[in-house]
């Protein structure tokens, strides 16, 4: 029992972790492809059919690459720095339900690495965490530009960390748990989904998540043209590479996140009423939880390829100013509703 | 201050209303925009593979003609050279020899033609005052080098490589 379990959640694991580097890999593709057909031109085409072998060849280009550390960075940090960047981006995927149980033989694996009942802190912790890695390798490069660079970064991710953790009270309000399995398993079906009934609260969800990784148009921790590159200025090849890549990853997670905090995971409508056993209904809410994620993704990169950035005193402004009381708004907003609810209905 | 020449303009900044300050109307308009594209025919050339085809009057590397009967039409008079506004051509001329009647149309031909690429500025001049129709700039773009007297083309480069006058006959 204690093995088969064992073997069960690292095959899990491989699995997840398998899918999270590839999506994250082919994001960059798929960003570059993206950004071409809405500038009407083409994306990278050249490697293989359609370009599909580029990520491979970037990879390869960044390994290959000189690797530099300045001579006054601290060694041990710098190299830190982007390990701690993507190693937080990848176990944020632990706690995401991917499908309900799939029945082989008497055996039922349930689609989700670790199913703890604190899912939506377990998140926070790891996305807190994340700062590290920008603000280690932004202060281990020994330069003013990446300092600076790392101090807009950290201090936007707090800020909207707040944000964030405002706009999901009032959808724990709603749920009154914080497993996310459980909260996706309360949206079966189509009206249940939570956007209908926190549509202001998703709303602020998606600005603070695109916020916390980094995307345009909050991409404010690289600024090319205020503070040379950023705070990664002095990273070069392959520690570029994994901050960059670890950037996708979440971007990969938060839009599996908005999918299942908000639009139902893998609930599809009418799941129920179409008489399929129940290993055809958890393979087909996998795939549709799938489908969400790559909208959410390609959402991420529409905004990304519209929007200008923000002014840093704007970003500020809107985190602190706009946001939160909006957030705490919503959330007497939630509580009056639900009081009404209990005591009339 | 009264304006001088009456076309100054007042800029003036009103205060946004309530829809321009939450941005998101304005924000769905630039997705819409931008979405509009993703799905528009794309105008890019794939160049290598695919050339996109050269204007009418598209002035290229010079060259030489021949007549009907493959003969170089040059009678190297000059008034090429003499037209260059960037001085890009020299020649010299020869007298054409016994047995040399099917190489050049009359009795005077370019012995050397050069042109210097570097100073050419292909504005045709030379095409317009050639009296024997006998240069055109009818050919590609010039190629990049690494040497400046790689540049400097003679007629090797420039002369219209000799056709078939049975098979012309044919078509």
């Amino acid at each position: 029992m204690e093995t088969a379990f064992l073997l069960e959640k690292l095959i899990l694991v491989v699995v997840v972790f398998t899918i999270t580097l590839v999506i994250a890999m082919y994001s960059t593709l798929a960003e570059r492809k993206i950004a071409g057909f809405m500038q009407d031109r083409h994306g990278p085409d050249r490697a293989g059919a359609f370009g599909l072998l580029q990520p491979l060849c970037d990879g390869g280009k960044f390994f290959f690459k000189e690797e530099i550390i300045p001579a006054g960075a601290h060694k041990g940090l710098f190299i830190i720095g982007p390990v701690i960047a993507i190693i937080t981006a990848c176990i944020s995927s632990a706690v995401i339900p991917w499908g309900q149980t799939l029945t082989i033989g008497d055996a039922s694996i349930k689609l989700q690495v670790a199913e703890v009942n604190i899912g939506v802190l377990y998140i926070f912790g790891v996305i807190a965490l994340g700062v590290y890695g920008i603000m280690l390798g932004g202060w281990a490069s020994n330069n003013k530009f990446s300092l600076m660079g790392a101090i807009r970064a950290a201090s936007q991710s707090i800020s909207y960390e707040i944000g964030l953790g405002l706009s999901l009270i009032a959808l724990l309000m709603v749920t009154g748990t914080l497993s996310i399995g459980e909260i996706v398993a309360q949206q079966s079906g189509f009206v249940n989904w939570n956007i209908w009934s926190q549509p202001l609260g998703f709303l602020i969800f998606v600005v603070c998540a695109f916020a916390e990784c980094n995307r345009v148009p909050f991409d404010l921790p690289e600024c090319e043209t205020e503070l040379v590159g950023g705070y990664h200025t002095e990273y070069s090849s392959m520690k570029l590479g994994l901050y960059m890549f670890s950037e996708y990853i979440n971007m990969f997670v938060s839009s599996a996140l908005m999918a299942a905090l908000y639009f139902g995971g893998y609930n599809f409508p009418f799941m129920n009423d179409l008489g399929l056993s129940a290993n055809w209904i958890t393979i087909i809410g996998v795939l549709v939880f799938f489908a969400k994620i790559f909208a959410f993704i390609f959402f991420f990169m529409w905004i990304r390829w519209t929007l200008p950035r923000f002014r840093y005193d704007q970003l500020m402004r809107l985190g602190w100013k706009k946001l939160i009381p909006l957030a705490i708004a919503n959330i007497v907003l939630t509580g009056v509703i639900i009081l009404i609810k209990d005591t009339f209905f | 201050m009264q304006s001088l020449s009456n076309r100054k303009k007042v800029l003036e900044q009103k205060p946004m209303n309530f829809w321009e300050r939450i941005y998101l109307p304005a924000i769905f308009k630039g997705l819409s925009i931008t979405l509009r594209h993703f799905f528009k025919k794309i105008p890019t050339v794939k160049y290598p593979e695919e050339v996109r085809p050269y204007s009418k009057n598209f002035r290229g590397q010079h060259s030489l003609k021949r007549d009907e009967e493959g003969k170089e039409r040059c009678t190297a008079c000059g008034l090429c050279a003499l037209s260059c506004p960037a001085e890009a051509i020299t020649m010299t001329s020869a007298e054409r020899a016994k047995g040399e009647e099917h190489l050049y149309r009359e009795e005077k031909y370019a012995a050397v033609y050069e042109i210097n690429m570097l100073r050419c500025i292909f504005c045709g001049l030379c095409e317009e005052a050639c009296p024997k129709e006998a240069i055109y700039l009818d050919g590609p773009h010039v190629t990049a080098d690494y040497l400046r007297k790689d540049f400097i083309y003679g007629k090797d480069k420039l002369v219209e490589p000799k056709f078939d006058i049975t098979k012309l006959a044919k078509d």
